[in-house]
């Protein structure tokens, strides 16, 4: 075993060698190496969170036809630790009648919800923090505590847009966590496995989105809405509540919410990844060294992020009561129609040609979508009849 | 190696705290709390008979999952109970729901 | 003593503090977030017992959803949740008593059994929790008539609850 093969674990038992050297015992020198691993992790990940700052700034700067920075360093580059600079001199408040321990405490577990995912994140064929074999359950718990934070920091301001922002997002998150469930146990039909890594060692022919298009679709419709990304950023909808939750927050406190918010992008990026798009595969590449497996993985992540943002700044952004219902009236259904679909027809196929198999599947998604496609247009019609009236969608279509 | 007494003990010693908070509380809310906590302390239980019987039998993990769903379904009635009483009466203090006492 | 005992021991600590703190808090925000501790608390004891599944599960369905609902419910009923006037009715003092007899009564009880010092087997290894689990749900030999009636259940606290709060108008 060498270093390029599997470096993490050569890594990891020469330092254990190193400590026990020093007259450390085993045990303690063991935890001291995986928490130094859990240390080297967050600080990669906080590194490439800054630098989202960055892609995030210029992308958003090209959709909207400018150039962003470009004023510190090379393609403004510096720019990033200009901003920290700055948010972390920043004076530092605290609303007053805040409940203090809370109010301090949110931010804290809207940033460890997001580190927390990584945990069960394959990047590369060797290197996985937890193989855990609930891995996909794990995602929605972390999730969890992400709206835990939110709903502590909406109430802990005292300020009314807070609560109210905090309260949209989290009946957004419970809504749209439904759906995401549902086509989460979509990769596991596939798979027969919870396992992240189950999942990726499974995607060994086709990716599971050629399998399950309509799959990828929805989970990454609960994922924007998860972020609370546009067009479902109504938690923050400036013209109507400041900035939601996070009014009250200042300086690096915000920065960490941000922050948050960025790194979570770039997550769901990594998972959608992981879950249809194979992972660090990418034909037989990923075999050749876990370095070019983490970019690969890191490729894929930033491409679904790069969607993210691409929905984030080209729409609009929807009301709350129409985003419910289209969550309880359509994602929801069809979330839970395709799972039973795909449930059958992994039953029926299973003993199939895998291309019998991946044909079954895909033609199964394209009916699902179209029939869900079907019933939503007749039903907005008539809505659109009720309120405008018949002749005038008559005269609409000349 | 943990014994089972020690499971045990911690279990009933969380039932007996969500005990008097059922008993104590006065705001419905709080009652139900309590209730929660008397629920997990027999989810603890339960998974720790599985963990120390028959590993493959997994009664004790099926019904810790049923006792969840039991849960989830206490709570949303109860919370709606409470809202609906809330908006008819304007409390949610359950010694001043005298309507039914003579 | 080994490490598990001592990770045991530190987590049924603050596990039983956060919940003497769940019903005693006058706050009760504070009262719920207090909760959401405790459950983590019991999911951590979960995942010592070898029980990944149940932990994740307590996580995603205790502190997901359950502990959100009583944060809105906390919220939604806002008259009373001013920390003014007493938060014990005037029988408190029974309650205890009954809580500290249970226990007491639990302790004694458990005292004079036998299987309480067995310690547990090992998980053979190669054995899937939650293949068998799932197996198990869905087998008509098994579970498959609680599993059932539990959804049944689900739908029908759905119906109640949608029904109850709904605000006529």
């Amino acid at each position: 075993m060498n270093f390029w093969n599997d470096p993490l674990k050569v890594a990891a038992e020469w330092l254990e060698g190193v400590f026990v050297g020093w007259g450390m015992n085993e045990i303690a020198s063991h935890v001291l190496v995986v928490f130094l691993g859990v240390f080297l992790l967050v600080l990669i990940l906080m590194v490439i969170d800054i630098f989202l700052v960055w892609i995030e700034r210029k992308v958003v700067a090209r959709f909207q036809d400018r150039i962003g920075p470009n004023r510190l360093g090379p393609f403004g580059l510096v720019q990033p630790f200009a901003d920290i600079i700055k948010l972390i001199i920043k004076e530092d408040t605290t609303p007053d009648g805040a409940d203090k321990v809370v109010y301090n405490l949110a931010p804290v577990l809207s940033m460890m919800s997001v580190l927390m995912v990584w945990a069960v994140v394959p990047i590369a064929p060797v290197m996985l923090s937890v193989d855990l074999n609930v891995g996909a359950l794990f995602l929605i718990a972390t999730g969890a505590i992400g709206t835990l934070s939110i709903i502590m920091a909406g109430w802990s301001s005292n300020n009314k847009f807070a609560l109210i922002g905090g309260f949209r997002q989290v009946a957004i998150m419970v809504a749209f966590e439904v759906p995401m469930l549902a086509t989460l146990m979509i990769p596991t039909i596939f798979s027969g496995s919870m396992n992240m890594n189950a999942i990726i060692t499974a995607q060994d022919g086709l990716w599971f989105f050629v399998l399950s298009p309509l799959g990828a679709l929805i989970f990454l419709i609960a994922a924007i809405a998860e972020l609370g990304r546009a067009p479902f950023d109504l938690a923050e909808g400036e013209s109507e509540l400041v900035a939601g939750y996070s009014t009250e927050y200042s300086g690096m406190k915000f920065g960490m919410f941000y922050a948050g918010e960025l790194l979570h992008a770039l997550t769901f990026g990594g998972i959608w990844s992981i879950l249809f798009f194979g992972g660090y595969r990418f034909f037989g590449l990923e075999q050749v060294s876990p370095f070019l497996a983490i970019l690969i993985f890191l490729a894929k992540a930033l491409l679904g992020y790069w969607v993210i943002m691409w929905v984030k700044y080209t729409m609009l952004r929807i009301r709350i009561d129409q985003m419910l219902v289209f969550n309880w009236v359509f994602l929801t259904p069809l979330a839970f129609a395709l799972m039973l679909v795909t449930a059958l027809m992994n039953a029926l196929l299973k003993d199939a040609s895998p291309w019998l198999y991946g044909l079954g599947m895909f033609l199964s998604n394209v009916v699902v979508g179209w029939i869900a496609i079907e019933i939503a247009r007749s039903v907005s019609r008539k809505e659109r009849e009720k309120v405008e009236g018949v002749h005038q969608v008559a005269e609409a279509h000349h | 190696m943990i014994p089972l007494s020690w499971y045990l003990t911690f279990a009933a010693a969380l039932f007996s705290i969500g005990l008097f908070g059922a008993l104590s509380r006065r705001n419905m809310v709080a009652i139900l709390l309590g209730v929660e906590l008397m629920l997990n302390a027999v989810n603890v239980n339960l998974v720790a008979f599985w963990r120390y019987g028959d590993v493959a039998q997994m009664a004790g993990q099926v019904f810790a999952i049923i006792v969840f769903a039991v849960a989830a379904a206490e709570v949303a009635v109860g919370l709606a109970l409470v809202i609906s009483v809330y908006r008819r009466h304007n409390t949610v203090i359950a010694e001043e729901l005298d309507l039914m006492k003579w | 003593m080994t490490t598990e005992q001592i990770i045991f021991l530190i987590v049924a600590g603050a596990t039983l503090a956060s919940g003497l703190l769940v019903v005693t808090s006058r706050n009760l925000i504070h009262a719920a977030l207090w909760l959401v501790a405790t459950l983590f608390g019991v999911a951590i004891v979960y995942t010592l017992l070898n029980a990944g599944f149940m932990a994740v599960v307590q996580v995603v369905v205790y502190i997901g959803a359950i502990a959100i609902l009583f944060i809105f419910a906390v919220m939604l009923t806002r008259k009373d949740m001013r920390d003014s006037g007493a938060q014990l009715n005037s029988n408190w003092w029974a309650g205890a008593l009954m809580a500290v007899l249970t226990f007491g009564g639990l302790f004694a009880m458990l005292r004079t059994w036998g299987g309480m010092s067995k310690t547990a087997a090992e998980i053979p290894a190669g054995f899937d929790q939650i293949a068998e689990l799932g197996a198990q749900l869905t087998s008509p030999e098994a579970y498959v008539l609680p599993f059932e009636v539990a959804s049944v259940l689900l739908l029908a606290a759905m119906v109640g609850a949608v029904y109850l709060a709904f605000n006529k108008k």
